[in-house]
């Protein structure tokens, strides 16, 4: 598998062998990352330990034409954080370019050329805002000094204003586009000679504009694919049209791993249009980014294919599934509590947890359950690929280009310098399509067609049932209390499928990377900790999911503190920042962290009084401890995630018949230094309506294997009457920080923080998601 | 053989009568903006207008078409449209993008025969379009917007 070494598990797995004994190493690895281009591979931490690592050379990334227009070179992939009009915007603004001159370019799956292109795990900003700083500062600095040149003047007499470069004592001006050519023949400077603008001469980055809670405060710099988006020019996926292409649909197996028996493609055939059946083989468990398997229906249209498939008729034979085609969610859930309440291998100890429970005046007790959900980006999965001469070229919305050069290279037996991938805007992606196994599948389909491009594309019944689903997951807390209330130990076993069973035998335990993700960082001061993991295994493929294992992690602990408080008959956010005790910085490796999303401990320690910040920020503008009326409650969770700090308080209202009414929603959040905050509250306000969605409408469930729910009118989403009626962000003002993430660290307190406030205003408490219609009974 | 008016032009077209609509506006005729999200009239994504009214054209076979089709592509040139489409720029209403086509649509159809609704029949007529990054809020903010500019002062 060419790709293997591209997945953040085995990129993980290469951490952690460099860790042990070079944890104090971190700053000098700082600075040779700054100071050398080759140091990427010496890295151990943040960008440079990515495939591919970062690059900043101003040639890759900043192109500028003789008419002035300024392109940037987008290397990751857009799935609707805006990553392309950030990052260009990061790079116009230390470039000195005129925002209207600014275009922007998508760069193929190149990672050698343009470093890590996987966009997942919340990293475009954290890990490009530097770098692509300095691309523009390099590239300001050559346009000064082509200028300097031509004037045959020193380049301490030169400046950049807004896209041109003027002679400081004479007045002299040129233009950057009549400077392109000259520019473009230097040395380009090393990274010691960069100067970066000062804060003050910034005019984009960390700028408040255009939509500030409800109100219009001034026009944003123009969204790069704005127009394009709202008049249908955008090119997704779906979108890409090539002369002479085919289009395909694929029955795949029901249940993950079966195989064919047999298939008579006779009536498809008959279907207008339809001009070939193809068997494709079942993948080898654990398949990994492979397709699935299954019958290819190739037509010369989409209709026609999903007609034709329609027309299969196909004996699975689940014998080569195993157990996974008795999979059922009900038992496999009763199955996990049984499990949950024997201890499992532990994680993460301190004191003793069995003493401090049997001398506690009080015992807290609960289990939570989160079942499994597909990512279901508004785009299907879909894909283009054209197989010719021993090459083969795809067009594809993928989050991870690289893995996806290595799938298609890899199910067509070429090398992957013979593949090309052409990365698309994406309809969403939420973790979905950092797996490209859609890809893999058209290609498949395409080495049929030999110069033909296939478009392969995903029904959405596909992508419920066929997804990498969120692993469902049980969390058992126990905690003591003293006669104050004072918690005095905390006992907290999780369970869910490891992702690493997508690649590797079932290891039945949660790997590094998910423990890291909210579970062995819990960040209460409690005298008495164990925290332990026993065993779950996989009968799904299991894979990423907006935000992954830090929704089980913080819906757990999150509702069981305010169990706690309630039970201490205490306020809850009072009670929470006592748990987290004085506000301290830890060092991830004393909790058992070995991942740390990636991140130098000492740049990035997981922080208590970030989390004490937010937490006071969203009570104080929620308005926490007012009266309210009878069926109105407040609700707070807070959670750490992707180097960043969220709370959430809600204002929810549920009437005497179970009717829901989200009234607001008071996000505070803080990731640092914000490159975009326009963007970083629309990330906000969109996880707040996806938590929303987690909590009271989404799940997929298995029977015997296969999933029970096939689209939206069973798999529910979020809808505009669930959305709260007023949302509001507060970004903390935190410069000193270093940069975290953006993406996902809104969604882990939702569900939490609303299921909190459902309590406050009913007493009922909610234990399993989704809330559905739970109250109504 | 079909025959349409897509956007003030006249199309013949040899497609079964049973092909939806969304199907033939994309593959056979070639035109994008509209989406495939669900097939089944559930998320909205596949939103034209057929006589000036919001239809998921997932659901509507061909041979079903009798009015005059406009898609996505025509609404800048369409008076309520074009307003609609500033109003989702100026407030930032898109991520990434799929399912807006077809959110601006709906309500540029909502306000065509409602130049004035409350916000409530605004989310009521919103209901049937999914987004699933979440924008709800500023869809909203941006039709009453549109509302608003159009009230007399």
């Amino acid at each position: 598998m060419s790709y293997s070494n591209d997945t953040l598990m085995l990129a993980n797995v290469s951490r952690r062998g460099l860790l042990k004994g070079m944890a104090g190493a971190s700053a000098l690895v700082l600075a040779a990352r700054w100071d050398a281009g080759f140091a990427n591979e010496q890295a151990q931490f943040g960008a440079g330990a990515m495939p591919g690592g970062w690059v900043d050379n101003p040639n890759v990334f900043i192109r500028i034409d003789a008419d002035g227009s300024v392109t940037f070179i987008n290397n990751r992939a857009e799935m609707g954080q805006g990553i392309r009009t950030s990052l260009a915007m990061v790079a116009a603004d230390e470039l000195g370019a005129d925002w209207e001159q600014v275009r922007v370019e998508q760069a193929p799956a190149d990672q050698e050329k343009y470093g890590n292109q996987n966009t997942d795990g919340s990293r475009s900003m954290r890990h490009w805002y530097q770098p692509i700083r300095r691309a523009g500062a390099a590239a300001r600095q050559m346009l000064e000094q082509a200028a300097a040149n031509q004037w045959g003047v020193p380049t301490s007499e030169v400046r950049t204003g807004i896209h041109t470069v003027t002679h400081i004592p004479t007045g002299r001006e040129l233009s950057f586009g009549e400077l392109a050519g000259a520019a473009r023949d230097l040395d380009v400077p090393g990274r010691h000679g960069l100067t970066l603008k000062q804060d003050s001469e910034l005019r984009f980055i960390g700028k408040e504009s255009g939509w500030v809670n409800g109100e219009l405060t001034s026009a944003h710099p123009r969204a790069l694919d704005g127009e394009d988006i709202v008049t249908g020019k955008a090119v997704f996926g779906a979108d890409v049209e090539l002369d002479g292409m085919l289009y395909a649909v694929v029955a795949r197996p029901p249940v993950y791993g079966a195989g064919i028996t047999s298939v008579d493609g006779s009536a498809a055939l008959e279907v207008p249009g339809v001009e070939k059946v193809i068997r494709i083989d079942t993948a080898d468990q654990p398949a990994a980014f492979n397709p699935l398997g299954g019958v290819a229906v190739v037509a010369t249209n989409t209709w026609a294919a999903m007609e034709g498939r329609k027309a299969l008729k196909i004996q699975w034979d689940l014998s080569s599934a195993g157990d996974n085609a008795s999979y059922t969610s009900e038992p496999f859930r009763a199955a996990l509590e049984e499990t949950a309440q024997s201890p499992g291998k532990v994680i993460r100890q301190s004191g003793d947890v069995n003493a401090a429970l049997s001398n506690a005046a009080k015992v807290v007790e609960a289990t939570y359950y989160m079942p499994h959900m597909a990512q279901t980006p508004m785009e299907p999965p879909v894909a283009v690929v054209r197989v010719q001469n021993g090459k083969a070229e795809a067009w594809a919305p993928v989050q991870n280009p690289g893995a996806t050069r290595g799938g298609v290279a890899g199910i067509l037996g070429i090398d992957a310098e013979n593949v090309t991938v052409h990365q698309t805007l994406l309809g969403g992606g939420f973790g979905r399509k950092s797996k490209p196994d859609f890809v893999s599948e058209a290609a498949r389909v395409a080495k049929e067609f030999e110069g033909r491009p296939v478009k392969l594309q995903w029904s959405r019944e596909d992508d419920v049932q066929h997804a990498y689903f969120h692993a469902v997951s049980v969390d058992h807390l126990k905690a003591g209390l003293d006669a104050e209330g004072k918690a005095t130990g905390w006992l907290h076993r999780t369970l869910s499928p490891s992702i690493a069973s997508l690649f590797a035998p079932d290891p039945e335990h949660k790997g590094e990377f998910e423990l890291g993700m909210g579970f062995n960082t819990m960040p209460f001061s409690i005298p008495s900790i164990r925290l332990e993991n026993p065993p779950a295994s996989a009968h799904v493929r299991i894979g990423w999911f907006r935000s992954v294992y830090n929704l089980p992690h913080a819906w757990a602990i999150q509702s069981f503190a305010h169990e706690m408080a309630v039970a201490a008959g205490r306020d809850h956010r009072d009670y929470v920042l006592e748990l987290l005790g004085p506000d301290r910085k830890v060092h991830n490796l004393t909790v058992g962290d070995g991942w740390n999303y990636g991140e130098d401990p000492d740049l990035y320690p997981i922080d208590t009084a970030r989390m004490r910040r937010v937490i006071e920020r969203a009570t104080e503008e929620a308005g926490w401890g007012r009266e309210l009326p009878d069926g109105r409650g407040l609700g707070l969770a807070f959670h750490q995630s992707f180097a960043s700090y969220t709370a959430i308080v809600f204002e929810v209202e549920v009437d005497d018949s179970g009717e829901l009414t989200i009234h607001r929603a008071d996000i505070a959040f803080d990731c640092g230094p914000q490159a975009n905050p326009e963007r970083i509250r629309s990330q906000m306000e969109g996880a707040c309506v996806m938590g929303i969605g987690i909590a009271l409408k989404s799940e997929v469930t298995f029977e015997n294997g296969v999933a029970a729910q096939s689209n939206f009118h069973d798999y529910l989403l979020p809808r505009m009457p669930d959305a709260p009626k007023v949302v509001r962000v507060h970004l903390i003002d935190n410069p000193g920080d270093a940069m975290g993430g953006v993406g996902e660290p809104g969604l882990p307190p939702v569900a939490p923080a609303l299921c909190n406030a459902i309590h406050a205003a009913t007493g009922k408490r909610i234990r399993r998601l989704p809330v559905a219609d739970q109250l109504k009974s | 053989m079909a025959s349409l008016t897509i956007n003030g032009r006249q199309y013949e077209l040899d497609v079964p009568d049973s092909m939806p609509l969304l199907w033939v506006i994309r593959d056979v005729v070639g035109m994008k903006g509209t989406k495939f999200g669900c097939g089944m009239a559930q998320c909205g994504a596949c939103t034209v207008h057929i006589d000036g009214v919001a239809t998921r054209s997932c659901v509507t076979p061909v041979s079903a078409v009798s009015g005059e089709v406009k898609t996505i592509e025509a609404m800048a040139d369409d008076a309520v449209g074009k307003r609609v489409q500033q109003a989702w720029l100026d407030l930032g209403v898109a991520q990434c993008g799929y399912c807006q086509g077809g959110q601006i649509m709906n309500a540029t159809g909502l306000l065509k025969n409602n130049p004035s609704p409350s916000s409530q029949e605004i989310i009521d007529a919103m209901a049937g379009n999914l987004c699933r990054c979440g924008t709800y809020n500023r869809i909203l903010a941006a039709v009453e917007r549109v509302v608003s500019e159009e009230a007399p002062s």
